[in-house]
């Protein structure tokens, strides 16, 4: 039915749609489409972790783990992406040895779509770092005093009193951060992990028709990242405090 | 019962007739600053103490010696027979024996005031959760808002704010009350609400070390008043004696400003 109306489409003006008429092509994006989610979700959770912890270390009495927080950070975001991503994949990856797989054939210890999901977490997850101490440095030093008063352990105060506050404080720039790192997904493209950017040139080389799939491409992450955009404000709702934070 | 002789013998166990509080020759300096110049004073068990003196004399950094909020550089601090300076005292064992309310409140502003009340028994306490709720709410019905449970900080009053911050403090059940202006962000109607709940704890002989501009509260409540200024104690006494005849020049001074 669908498939129809859009072949229609195409008798009339030309405009070939091949992802809606054509079975193959249809699969292959929804694929795409269906890496591209599962790359995002992985790393964006992933990065958090890291910008949690790496928050976490970064506070730490040991002076050697916050000169490695530091020195991760600063290097994460000041290189591009598209180099972090080569240097794991083709500098790395060349290194590590290689090991048989299941049928006993000899293939690299860490695929492209695991160096894609390792790189852009760590990318992420530098700028998580920084967006979360600024959240941190905002939590008041007396509300952390009361805590001490009580008791609470260092590690007690971060988890139950600093994170939950600076949580809050950051969401926005959080927020900002993770739809880039949507966008940053296509990058994984550079070393064929077949996202949705990648799909869609194996549709274009196919049907030629460049300026179709450039228009989904545009539109398909115009949604992904409305989506995400509205997931955050659910939280955002949710993490409101009655009464404000003071 | 047989004791096994330890290497190193513990302190004498603290009993009531010793001061709970002893503070001894305190000198703490915050770089160039010198903030106490020898401070000792000392509390039994069931007293209320007041400090009173002008701003910047060093209040605020006595009371936090006390629960090693403040290292201090010299003297001696001992809470209950311990040493508070000590580098292998368990802050914890401290704290959880000496409770404190801040002039801001400080209250957990993403909890409900119950949560407030009942998270350092159950994270830091170990304790049930069933018991502490139970407990919580009795504390929050002493300072007569049981009724605001479930509100946020951000929903009570000054005045609110800082009755469930005593009733936080109270959860961990603790031997020593310290309180550092607790009424000075309050405006007047309010101050008396909470001024009323110290006062009940006070008579219930808890231990109180109260910083305060209240004169008034000061000559009801304490047993003695200390008068401080410039880091040292000038003079201390019973209040009817410390109001009524003081004898330092400067505590007369001080007293016909504020009184
Ligand atoms: N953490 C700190 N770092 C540096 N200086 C400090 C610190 N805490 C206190 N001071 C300084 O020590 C002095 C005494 O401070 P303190 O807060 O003990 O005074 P106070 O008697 O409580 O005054 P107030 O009545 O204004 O609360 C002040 O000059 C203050 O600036
Ligand atoms: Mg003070």
């Amino acid at each position: 039915m669908l498939a129809e109306w859009f072949r229609e489409l195409y008798r009339l003006t030309g405009i070939n749609l091949t992802i809606f008429t054509d079975s193959f092509d249809q699969a292959l994006f929804l694929r795409g489409l269906g890496t591209t989610v599962s790359l995002s979700v992985i790393c964006l959770s992933l990065s958090l972790l890291i910008g949690v912890l790496g928050a976490w270390w970064q506070a730490s009495r040991i002076p050697l783990v916050r000169a490695l927080v530091k020195g991760f950070v600063v290097v994460f975001r000041t290189t591009p992406p598209l180099v972090q991503i080569y240097f794991f994949y083709f500098g790395l990856g060349a290194i590590l040895p290689r090991v048989p797989n299941a049928f006993g054939v000899m293939q690299p210890m860490v695929g492209n779509t695991q160096w894609a999901i390792l790189s852009l977490a760590l990318f992420a997850g530098a700028f998580n770092i920084e967006i979360f101490r600024s959240g941190i440095e905002a939590v008041p030093r007396s509300t952390i005093e009361a805590a001490e008063s009580l008791g609470f352990s260092r590690s007690l105060i971060f988890f139950d009193v600093v994170l939950p506050l600076a949580f809050r404080v950051c969401l926005p720039a959080l927020n900002n951060n993770l739809v880039n790192l949507v966008k940053t997904t296509t990058l994984a493209y550079a070393i064929a992990v077949p996202e949705t950017l990648y799909a869609a040139q194996q549709i274009w080389t196919d049907a030629s028709n460049v300026p179709e799939m450039m228009t989904v491409l545009l539109i398909t992450y115009v949604a992904l990242v409305g989506v995400l955009v509205a997931a955050v404000r659910r939280i955002e709702a949710k993490l409101a405090i009655p009464g404000g934070m003071r | 019962m047989i004791k096994i002789p330890s290497t190193f013998p513990s302190p004498p166990a603290w009993t009531p007739d010793h001061p709970i509080v002893r503070v001894s020759q305190v000198y703490k300096s915050f770089g160039e600053t010198q903030v106490l110049k020898g401070v000792s004073m000392s509390v039994m068990k069931g007293e209320a103490v007041c400090i009173v003196g002008p701003s910047g004399s060093g209040k605020s950094t006595l009371l936090r010696t006390i629960n090693a909020l403040v290292p201090i550089d010299a003297g001696s601090v001992v809470v209950e027979g311990q040493e508070v300076c000590d580098p292998e005292l368990d802050k914890l064992q401290l704290r959880r024996k000496v409770g404190m309310v801040f002039q801001q409140y400080n209250l957990f502003p993403h909890m409900t005031a119950l949560q407030n009340v009942m998270i350092a028994p159950i994270k830091v306490l170990g304790q049930d959760k069933a018991e502490v709720e139970a407990r919580a709410r009795a504390l929050l019905r002493k300072v007569r808002l049981e009724d605001k449970a479930d509100r946020h900080p951000g929903e009570l009053s000054g005045g609110q704010q800082q009755r469930v911050a005593i009733a936080r403090s109270l959860a961990m059940t603790p031997d020593i009350m310290l309180f550092d202006e607790v009424t000075a962000a309050l405006d007047p109607e309010t101050v008396k609400e909470v001024l009323v709940t110290i006062r009940e704890l006070a008579e219930e002989g808890m231990t109180c070390l109260l910083v305060t501009h209240e004169m008034g509260f000061a000559r009801e409540v304490a047993d003695h008043v200390y008068f401080t200024d410039h880091g040292v104690i000038v003079e201390h006494a019973p209040p009817a004696q410390f109001f009524g005849e003081a004898k330092d020049p400067r505590t007369r001074a001080f007293l016909s400003q504020v009184l």
